[in-house]
């Protein structure tokens, strides 16, 4: 696909070259992870994150499929069936406690994963396409998210379910109808659950199919690098396997170490303890707060609080959350700085980690109560989110004076002036790497 | 044309937010949000160690047995266990005879039919039932107990945050509302007048809404017999025991979720350096 001196697949073993030639899925694999995708050598621990996303969503529908095999979508055994797993399954605590920290962990590596994304312009030309379909993802994944918080039938799913589809309700005129419909009634009951649950399986494969689609746009330009310099030649590029299956290999062993420390040693920390309690449509919790993956978004939702004119301020809050989210679609088109790496844009670095902190800031809000002074730290915060990227990210790409880039990829891994000697020896392109166990 | 107008709705979003924040300030400023009394007298739970706690600990049978025979003695009464089986008690140190004779003795009956005439009837529970609900649904509960539906403990400690000890805290937390002053020595009956606990009602300041429908449970020394050997069943006691019990009814399968973690993360752990060392070996070759 990407560059012309990628590594071409030859099979090894006759069988492989049987199948190779009946059924191309050999060459197809070899050339999205294996040795035939030439990537930038200078790739740093950031770029982990992708791989982690999708070894999340694999253990999210490996223990999900089994989860499933002992939930009852049905409000009057719901908890209990999941009780019943926790309990009496063999080793149902593990699955379940897996699946629930698992969307936590689902989201952290995806955030990381964005979050790169921005600071190193993953989003510009030529890859607008894969920041979009990542979007897509990740609208995917938050509606999955929430319909599984939903299935437990605990207090704060029901109530979540009960916040989140009220939300529509905001809308003028059709609202109301609109969230009878999602629900399937006039509060959340049996017909919730039972599309909520229909729904969370099938999301799931829907993302692993705009995965494809993302690695498939991903591969077309191939992947950026930390100085965002393009890649001029063979010197530039590493294969992806071993090089980079190495590094995802460590990569993957923290995750699961820190995934491990939760699951077995904290693994109702991320959660909330009300949804220990049946749902009980008689008794509102105190405070209705959903999973921390959306407090920030749920900050800005409650940073409405006065009516403009005719809008109601529910309305401006409904808006303005979705707003928060669809803005990120244009990013490619409101960042034109043609220097992709935030290391080259002292500006555009300043106001990253600004909006970091905000967002950090948000999400504390989201998950704090209703009131003072949260609201009005909510409200500032959530100013300086949508003026980050609709205002000052629009302006500064157009007076910035970014840093003189390195002449290439290369020429900022080794200096400028080793630069001759490593042209002539390619870092492992042409052939298979040196085998490093021999004495 | 995108820019323009991304321009506009960052400019209409951003200021009417500053808007909302000028007029929430200014209220926030002349009429300051007044504290509640939940807020000036709602205490966290207290301190308080159990065996269990931390990465190797484990639950201690005697007094998982000395809870449960508070459970079995005081809360039963009232408070269902619906999640749990007599046969889960095995993990109590109980033998399958002993099981078998508690489920036996249970004084409450597990609702079955009549084998002949097929008419709703009691049976004594055996070992494979779930503990038996001590009312016959939730209108008898209410009716029983003020209006106040006694909750299901099977839960309890991982519904509450801090849940252990907030059962613990709870149950010895009760006192007398006259003249009773949080850590800056406000008297809360002085501050807030109107705050008096109703009539039926218990003041307890570890509880949400600081007054509790049920009556304290444990009142004196001694209400519950400990058999040889054990502590002196003080309302400390029993109240730490029986938060270590809920807290296994809760989590029962907690000490293997320990020791299995800790075998995982001796794997992940060397796996992990492992990988590091194959990774750093692959690229030895190749600066990066």
């Amino acid at each position: 696909m990407s560059f012309p001196w990628a590594n071409v697949y030859t099979p090894k073993v006759p069988l492989m070259k049987w199948i190779d030639d009946r059924l191309p899925l050999p060459r197809l694999v070899y050339n999205a992870v294996g040795g035939g995708y030439p990537v930038p050598r200078n790739l740093n621990y950031f770029w982990n994150f992708g791989v982690l996303s999708g070894l999340a969503l694999v253990i999210q529908i490996v223990t999900g499929i089994v989860m499933a095999m002992h939930f009852g979508a049905n409000e009057l055994v719901a908890f209990s069936s999941i009780e019943h797993a926790m309990r009496d399954v063999n080793a149902g605590w593990l699955m379940r406690y897996a699946h629930a920290n698992g969307a936590s962990f689902f989201f952290i590596v995806v955030y990381l994963h964005m979050f790169r994304g921005l600071y190193y312009g993953s989003y510009k030309p030529p890859r607008e396409m894969v920041w979009l379909l990542g979007l897509v993802i990740f609208l995917l994944m938050m509606a999955t998210a929430f319909m599984g918080y939903v299935l437990p039938w605990g207090q704060m799913s029901y109530w979540g379910a009960k916040v989140i589809t009220g939300l529509f309700g905001a809308i003028p005129l059709v609202g109301e109808p609109i969230q009878t419909w999602l629900l399937g009634g006039f509060a959340p009951g049996n017909a919730s659950l039972n599309r909520f649950f229909s729904l969370h399986y099938l999301l799931p494969f829907v993302i692993a199919g705009v995965i494809i689609l993302h690695i498939w746009a991903l591969h077309i330009p191939g992947s950026s690098n930390p100085t965002g310099v393009d890649v001029k030649g063979p010197q530039d590029t590493v294969p992806f396997h071993p090089y980079y299956t190495a590094k995802d290999g460590f990569g993957a062993g923290v995750f699961f170490i820190l995934f491990a420390l939760m699951v077995y040693f904290a693994p109702n920390f991320m959660g909330h303890p009300d949804n220990y309690i049946e749902a009980n449509p008689l008794s509102t919790p105190a405070h209705i707060v959903p999973e921390w993956y959306f407090w920030p978004f749920y900050a800005i939702l409650r940073a409405f609080t006065v009516d403009f004119w005719f809008i109601p301020a529910k309305l401006l809050g409904v808006l303005a959350m979705f707003a928060s989210i669809l803005l990120l679609f244009f990013l490619p088109w409101l960042d034109t700085s043609p220097v992709r790496s935030g290391n080259y844009r002292p500006m555009f670095k300043k106001f990253f980690w600004i909006l970091v902190v905000d967002v950090l800031i948000l999400g504390y809000c989201g998950g704090s109560p209703a009131e003072e002074p949260f609201v009005m730290i909510s409200q500032v915060a959530s100013a300086y989110y949508f003026a980050h990227f609709l205002i000052i990210l629009p302006l500064i790409s157009s007076f910035e004076r970014p840093l003189p880039l390195p002449g290439s990829i290369t020429e900022a891994v080794l200096g400028r002036s080793s630069i001759e000697g490593e042209r002539t020896a390619p870092p492992g392109m042409g052939s298979d790497p040196q085998p490093q166990t021999a004495a | 044309m995108v820019r323009i107008g991304a321009f506009l709705v960052g400019l209409f979003f951003a200021g009417w937010l500053f808007v909302s924040f000028l007029i929430g300030a200014v209220a926030f400023v002349s009429d300051p949000p007044k504290p509640t009394v939940e807020h000036e007298f709602h205490l966290k739970p207290k301190d308080v160690s159990f065996s269990f706690e931390g990465p190797f600990g484990h639950y201690d049978k005697q007094q998982l047995q000395r809870g449960f025979q508070v459970y079995k003695e005081v809360c039963a009464a009232c408070h269902s266990l619906k999640f749990v089986a007599f046969r889960d008690l095995e993990a109590l140190g109980y033998s399958e005879a002993e099981v078998k004779a508690i489920a036996k003795g249970w004084s409450i009956k597990t609702p079955d039919v009549d084998p002949k005439t097929g008419e709703a009837a009691g049976r004594e529970p055996v070992p494979a039932d779930h503990f038996p609900l001590p009312f016959a649904n939730k209108v008898a509960a209410a009716a029983a107990n003020n209006n106040a539906i006694p909750p299901d403990l099977s839960l309890m400690t991982k519904a509450r945050h801090d849940g252990t000890a907030y059962v613990y805290s709870l149950l010895t937390g009760y006192q007398s509302q006259e003249g009773y002053k949080n850590a800056k020595g406000e008297q809360l009956l002085k501050e807030f007048p109107d705050a008096k606990t109703p009539e039926g009602l218990h003041f307890n300041p570890y509880f949400a809404n600081l007054n509790i429908a049920m009556t304290p449970p444990l009142t004196a020394e001694g209400q519950v017999t400990y058999g040889a050997g054990q502590p002196k069943p003080t309302v400390d006691q029993m109240a730490q025991d029986v938060a270590a019990f809920l807290t296994w009814t809760a989590e029962p399968k907690m000490e293997s979720r320990k020791s299995a973690g800790v075998a995982v993360l001796l794997f992940l752990i060397i796996a992990t350096v492992l990988a590091y060392m194959s990774y750093r070996s692959v690229w030895a070759n190749v600066k990066h």
